[in-house]
């Protein structure tokens, strides 16, 4: 059930992630950009085997073994994982920003020679 | 080399070090900022030679980070490979910070710091020996890089560099889901440790792992900027500034060492069911990546772009060399790695000080300003044209010919043969085409009336130093290459290496006892 729970919400996260990627502007791409590094955080985590109520560090008297432990490694890769991507998405933002205003644009393919297709309410400012 | 092995971590604590000083000193006078660079990056040329010196006695270093014993700490992991890399990487600071150093460092002025950063990632990535860590140093390079990309960029360069950042952030994501898998089905992310788990999977898990395997190919595709997933690359390096091209010129390198890495130790020839995967695959995209920036070359408008579009090209051969399933090509393939990364370095800076010495006309392929040192930009153009393209008797062609030869008698040989020389003619005309509207349709008066500062002239000679080194003393430069295809041919020999590297003993020992007991 949790597993369950789990990988659907890491598969939302992955979907609306992708569909946001995929759109033609900046603001959409970086939050696309973050909901998909959620979903990668929640599935490194997920690697690490679903388990409930039990501890990563060493206890007296319990076996060390990873029956009895929550496996700590994935953790420490998430919160690389995370401040890594916390990073990226800083960065991302302000280059989103510096576009925005420097270009006077925030569609994802400014100042590129190709025409664009005109859809009509995205052009319009 | 136990004693000595902390030298392994220099290359990247040195860098490391040297930004963070730059990044303190970012109010001191430039000249103060320069010297500190200058020496970090002398000083990383002389260890990284050193290293270069030890690997060539076949012996693999391993340096244990934190000391924790090999398969559960992250190691660094010295080969023949890793110091090639290592050694191209020191070989490329040097005329990058120098061209920098003339001009681009007066109006970005964090530039020094991002580039020492850039290098620390470059050399992480090519030292380490675990999976996660060459995340992170991917990581670090990255978004080095595009502190260079976009330091005091234009409008073309945000433009561009958006789409540069986020398809880099996707593949990063991609890595970590790959990297997850690994770790999910294996239990480890050495990969000395994997070479040893990944044959003996479980039948049932065997798809997640090959599902991960694929993804790890799909995200060094991407950094190695192979078609379809390499349309990033022309429009973000024409637009990046001289100085960061000359290490871009060697980030596509660092997608294919990792799937030579990567594929020959963790899925190599020992790898049970899944050995050597998605090899035809590569080599299939390697050969298609030829064919379009062949022809990319010939659409290229700038002098820039078409320097993106022959890195492009190389990116393009090495990974078709390196997928051939015999491995006769490998050799022929690092020479030619090493060869492309000083051509295309040194094309991008002669793009860029044409493109000043232009004025206004830029390096736009047109009828323009006529060029204050025509002569002596256009004997350097003529070598490195030359050398792009493979002509004899520079490197290129020396690089190419080990790679055919290699070829002869393997299935893959008629499309490596095809493409490669398809290829090069093709590039040999886009690039005499670009060099006669370049140098002979003069029209419109004198451009800038500007020389080349000595700086500049520098880091150019250096360059084109190394590349006709590489075709002087190409006898011995093809023992080293043969030696790495060996010593790669042979992931027992890391394996054993790695997994079998002593901690230190000593107190620390000690202490970690007594930390248990408690």
């Amino acid at each position: 059930m949790t597993a369950g729970l789990l990988a659907t919400g890491i598969g939302v996260l992955f979907g609306t992630g992708v569909w946001l990627c995929l759109r033609a502007r900046t603001f959409d791409v970086v939050l696309g950009l973050t909901l998909l590094t959620y979903g990668v955080n929640l599935f490194i985590f997920a690697m690490g085997r679903v388990v409930a109520r039990a501890e990563p560090i060493l206890r007296p008297g319990v076996a060390p073994t990873l029956a009895n432990y929550t496996d700590p490694l994935p953790q420490a890769l998430v919160l690389t994982a995370i401040v890594i991507s916390f990073a990226m998405t800083a960065v991302l933002l302000a280059l989103a920003l510096a576009s925005r205003f420097e270009l006077d644009d925030d569609a994802c393919d400014s100042g590129v020679d190709e025409p664009r297709d005109d859809d009509g309410e995205e052009r319009t400012r | 080399m136990t004693g000595g092995a902390i030298w392994i971590a220099v290359p990247v604590l040195l860098p490391l070090l040297a930004a963070a000083a730059l990044l303190v000193l970012e109010r001191a006078a430039p000249r103060v900022q320069f010297a500190v660079a200058l020496v970090a990056t002398l000083a990383g040329l002389a260890v990284a030679l050193e290293l270069f010196a030890h690997a060539t006695t076949d012996a693999i270093g391993v340096y244990l980070l934190g000391n924790w014993p090999a398969p559960y700490g992250i190691t660094l992991v010295l080969d023949r490979l890793s110091a090639l890399m290592v050694v191209l990487t020191a070989a490329l600071a040097l005329p990058g910070l120098l061209y920098g150093e003339a001009r681009f460092a007066q109006r970005a002025p964090h530039f020094r710091a991002f580039f020492q950063f850039e290098l620390a990632g470059l050399n992480g990535a090519f030292l380490t020996g675990d999976l996660f860590n060459l995340f992170v140093c991917f990581e670090l390079l990255l978004i080095a890089s595009y502190a260079l990309l976009l330091h005091a960029a234009g409008p073309r360069a945000l433009a561009t560099g958006f789409r540069y950042v986020v398809v880099n952030l996707v593949g990063s994501s991609l890595f970590l889901v790959a990297v997850s898998l690994l770790y999910g089905v294996t239990g480890t992310l050495s990969l000395a440790d994997l070479a040893i788990k990944v044959p003996s999977v479980p039948v049932e898990s065997l798809g997640l792992l090959r599902a991960a395997g694929y993804m790890l190919l799909v995200v060094f595709a991407i950094k190695a900027a192979i078609v379809p997933l390499g349309y990033w690359l022309p429009g973000a390096y024409a637009a990046a500034p001289a100085p960061a091209t000359v290490l871009f010129a060697l980030m596509t390198k660092v997608g294919v060492y990792a799937v030579l890495r990567v594929g020959s130790v963790a899925f190599g020839v020992d790898g049970g069911a899944l050995a050597l995967l998605g090899q035809d695959v590569l080599f299939a995209l390697g050969v298609v990546t030829i064919a379009v920036a062949a022809i990319g070359c010939w659409a290229a408008r700038r002098l820039g772009s078409l320097a993106a579009f022959l890195v492009m090209l190389s990116a393009g051969t090495l990974m078709a060399a390196v997928s051939t399933g015999s491995g006769a090509t490998l050799p022929g393939a690092l020479y030619y790695a090493a060869h492309s990364t000083f051509a295309g370095a040194l094309l991008f800076l002669l793009a860029d000080a044409i493109g000043h010495q232009r004025g206004d006309t830029g390096d736009a392929l047109v009828t323009g300003a006529s060029i204050h040192q025509a002569t002596l930009l256009g004997l350097l153009f003529v070598f490195a044209a030359a050398a792009n393209a493979g002509l004899p008797p520079f490197s290129g062609f020396i690089g190419k010919l080990a790679i055919l030869e290699g070829s002869l008698g393997s299935p893959e040989a008629r499309w490596l043969w095809a493409a490669m020389l398809t290829g090069g003619l093709l590039a040999t005309v886009a690039l005499a085409r670009a060099g006669s509207r370049v140098f002979w349709k003069v029209g419109t008066g004198p451009g800038a009336a500007v020389s080349l500062a000595p700086l500049e002239l520098a880091a150019i000679a250096i360059l084109a130093t190394c590349s006709v080194a590489l075709a002087l003393f190409a006898a011995p430069a093809q023992r080293y290459a043969a030696a790495t295809a060996a010593q790669l041919a042979e992931p027992g020999q890391y394996v054993r290496a790695v997994l079998g590297a002593p901690p230190v003993p000593g107190p620390g020992a000690h202490v970690a006892s007594d930390g248990l007991s408690r």
